[in-house]
């Protein structure tokens, strides 16, 4: 099936062009800030950090989750990446080449590279359209035939599971939340792209449906040779599913590293504290206090030095002086955070304590 | 609609799944709908098929048969105050009365949704300056604006069909844009954009059918509207000129009968009445069955 539809496909321009050495994304200086309207006579204007300054990559094939709360900027930076917001500043090199720039790849050719897969799998779907019509749309714009859009949309629901004379021909209503995120991930891979967003893409579906869609998009991504950008606040289902792991607060990142030694040895107490939030499965383990309190600072006016300081039992007065690079963690190959605690240098009483764990 | 819906353990394709087709088997369901649909349909081919089916000349005055009562002999709706024969009227009447309530709709229909789907869908300053612009009609009434600028134009039916049109053009604009904003915003719409197709593409496929929805249920309630307005000019002599039949003229020539013959004088603003309220009851069927989520 998988090579019948990589046959079909006449718009094929996935050609591995970095080598496997090569990050297939990297990431560098995004930022979006949002004006906010003020009053009339409001004289200074003000902004929503949304994303402030996130640098990473993405290594080719494999599945970077990002988490942390709501509002932390996951969501935007991933309609940054997308293209779909323009970003205010940073840059995006994509398998080796920029995004845009002169002697680079071309926004247009970098998007076919690129889909997404959206959390709600209703308003994703064009409610007026056949799932068919919907999936086959995307291939008809790029100059295919009615005809050959309509069989590769129909290969594509059958790849997904589900069996094109029974649901070609439905309206996105009459299909169920997992069928509608199987469209939603169906069109995606329309394109033949080398990297999916997924943004949520499972958080809206039930325990049972979130492990089926999960397993479709690890064989897909096997198949197609797939680089997975997901993100998540379901921190059970980054374990399951990511490579590596990266903890955004507020607009800029934490913490970053294989999703192991984030799990087994988070250097950051940001995230120690996401994690101990996590539901166990075990009752007698069950927590007892809240990990954190207080609510993440407004994103208009984010604390100088290091914006988690305001709810972190270790805070110092360095933490509020100076904001932490995002430097390798101590003894970790690949793990990088952003806390004083970790840099020795940094004069912060726990550092030395930190570095020997 | 509910049958195909449930499984019945074969995978045989589904009936036409056209939208149209699902709302028009929908509307079929519904009785009221169906009823207004036939009593327009009565009245809209009365007017068209007038002349070869009218009993008499909507011309032809005797003096001798001045306000008959209705169920007179060979008058079988009376006559009117010039003696003409009122069935006959009634039905010439449908002709201009019908063309003043559709065709001021549509052409709004077209400019407006236009206006409205692109001042929209690019958002920003332009969004705003357009509407800034058109919320100078809504700051009178619909009748007055009709009556100002139907006297500005002067009267004929030419200009009140203008007149009407830029009445309801801001209407509509403003539904247009509301919904078109609304839809922008969806992620269907960014998912096609990340598929790189072009703006008009977009618009084409995903913005106006979602769009033309609510825009048509709103212009369909404009109607009625459009045809009391275009009769309301009529009335106050700045639509259709005597001895032109027209509804809204009619009524207004047949006011001095009220006295010695209400029910003829009554006639034509039944006629208007139930014309309005077939169109209005049509219109509801239809924003229901369009409501394909059901």
């Amino acid at each position: 099936m998988s090579s019948n539809l990589t046959d079909m496909n006449a718009m094929d321009d996935s050609a591995d062009r970095g080598g496997p050495a090569q990050p297939l994304l990297i990431v560098r200086n995004l930022k979006k800030y949002f004006p906010v309207r003020g009053g009339l006579l409001e004289r200074e204007k003000k902004f929503v950090h949304a994303v402030d300054g996130i640098n990473f990559t993405v290594a080719k094939g494999k599945t970077l989750g990002i988490v942390g709360e709501s509002g932390c900027g996951k969501s935007t930076t991933a309609r940054l990446i997308a293209r779909l917001m323009e970003p205010d500043s940073g840059t995006l090199i994509f398998d080796g080449e920029g995004v845009g720039e002169f002697g680079g790849i071309e926004l247009k050719a970098f998007r076919r590279n690129l889909q997404m897969v959206f959390q709600d799998s209703f308003a994703s779907l064009n409610p007026r359209l056949t799932i068919q019509e919907t999936i086959a749309y995307g291939p008809r714009e790029h100059g295919l035939t009615q005809a050959q859009a309509n069989e590769r949309a129909r290969q594509l629901l059958a790849r997904v599971g589900l069996e094109p004379e029974q649901f070609a021909s439905r309206y996105p209503h009459e299909l169920s939340g997992g069928q509608r995120q199987r469209v939603n991930i169906a069109r995606a891979l329309a394109f033949n792209p080398r990297l999916v967003i997924l943004d949520e893409a499972v958080a809206a579906l039930d325990k049972s449906v979130q492990a089926q869609v999960l397993n479709l998009l690890q064989e897909l991504k096997a198949e197609h040779q797939l680089t997975y950008l997901f993100i998540s606040h379901d921190l059970h289902v980054v374990h399951y599913i990511c490579d590596d792991v990266m903890v955004m607060y507020l607009g800029q990142v934490v913490e970053m590293g294989p999703v192991e030694q984030i799990y087994g040895q988070a250097a950051h107490p940001y995230t120690r504290a996401l994690l101990s939030a996590v539901p166990s499965m075990d009752p007698a383990n069950r927590t007892q206090k809240s990990p954190l309190s207080g609510d993440p600072p407004n994103p208009i006016n984010p604390p100088a030095g290091c914006r988690f300081r305001e709810r972190c039992v270790h805070a110092e007065a360095v933490c509020s002086e100076r904001a932490p690079a995002l430097v390798p963690a101590a003894q970790l190959s690949g793990h990088l955070v952003a806390c004083h605690m970790n840099d020795a240098a940094s004069g912060h009483t726990a550092a030395t304590l930190e570095s020997a764990v | 609609m509910k049958t195909t819906l449930t499984f019945d353990g074969t995978l045989k394709p589904a009936p036409s799944r056209s939208f149209w087709m699902v709302v028009l088997r929908q509307l079929r369901q519904d009785r009221v709908a169906m009823i207004s649909l036939v009593v327009l349909a009565i009245i809209i081919g009365a007017a068209i098929f007038a002349p070869w089916i009218a009993p008499a000349d909507p011309f032809k005055a005797s003096m001798l048969n001045r306000l008959l009562p209705i169920g007179s002999p060979g008058h079988w709706l009376g006559t009117d105050e010039l003696g003409r024969d009122m069935l006959t009227r009634l039905m010439y009447g449908g002709r201009l009365s019908l063309l003043m309530g559709v065709v001021p709709v549509l052409a709004a229909f077209v400019i407006g949704t236009s206006i409205g789907l692109l001042a929209g869908y690019v958002g920003g300053r332009t969004n705003m300056l357009t509407m800034r612009v058109l919320d100078v009609f809504y700051a009178f009434p619909s009748v007055l604006l009709a009556v100002a600028i139907a006297g500005a134009l002067g009267p004929g039916m030419s200009n009140s069909l203008m007149a009407l049109t830029l009445v309801f053009v801001p209407q509509m604009v403003r539904v247009a844009e509301s919904v078109t904003t609304q839809v922008r915003r969806l992620d269907y719409i960014e998912a096609a954009r990340m598929s790189g197709a072009s703006a008009f593409s977009i618009i084409r496929v995903h913005v106006l059918g979602n769009v033309l929805g609510p825009v048509f249920v709103y212009a369909t309630g404009l109607l009625s509207v459009s045809m009391i307005l275009g009769s309301g000019l009529s009335f106050l002599g700045l639509g259709v000129k005597p001895p032109e039949p027209e509804w809204g003229l009619m009524l207004n020539t047949l006011r001095s009968a009220i006295f010695r013959n209400p029910w003829v004088a009554a006639l034509p603003g039944a006629m208007i009445f139930i014309t309005s309220i077939a169109f209005n009851l049509l219109a509801d069927g239809v924003r229901s069955a369009m409501d394909v989520r059901r």
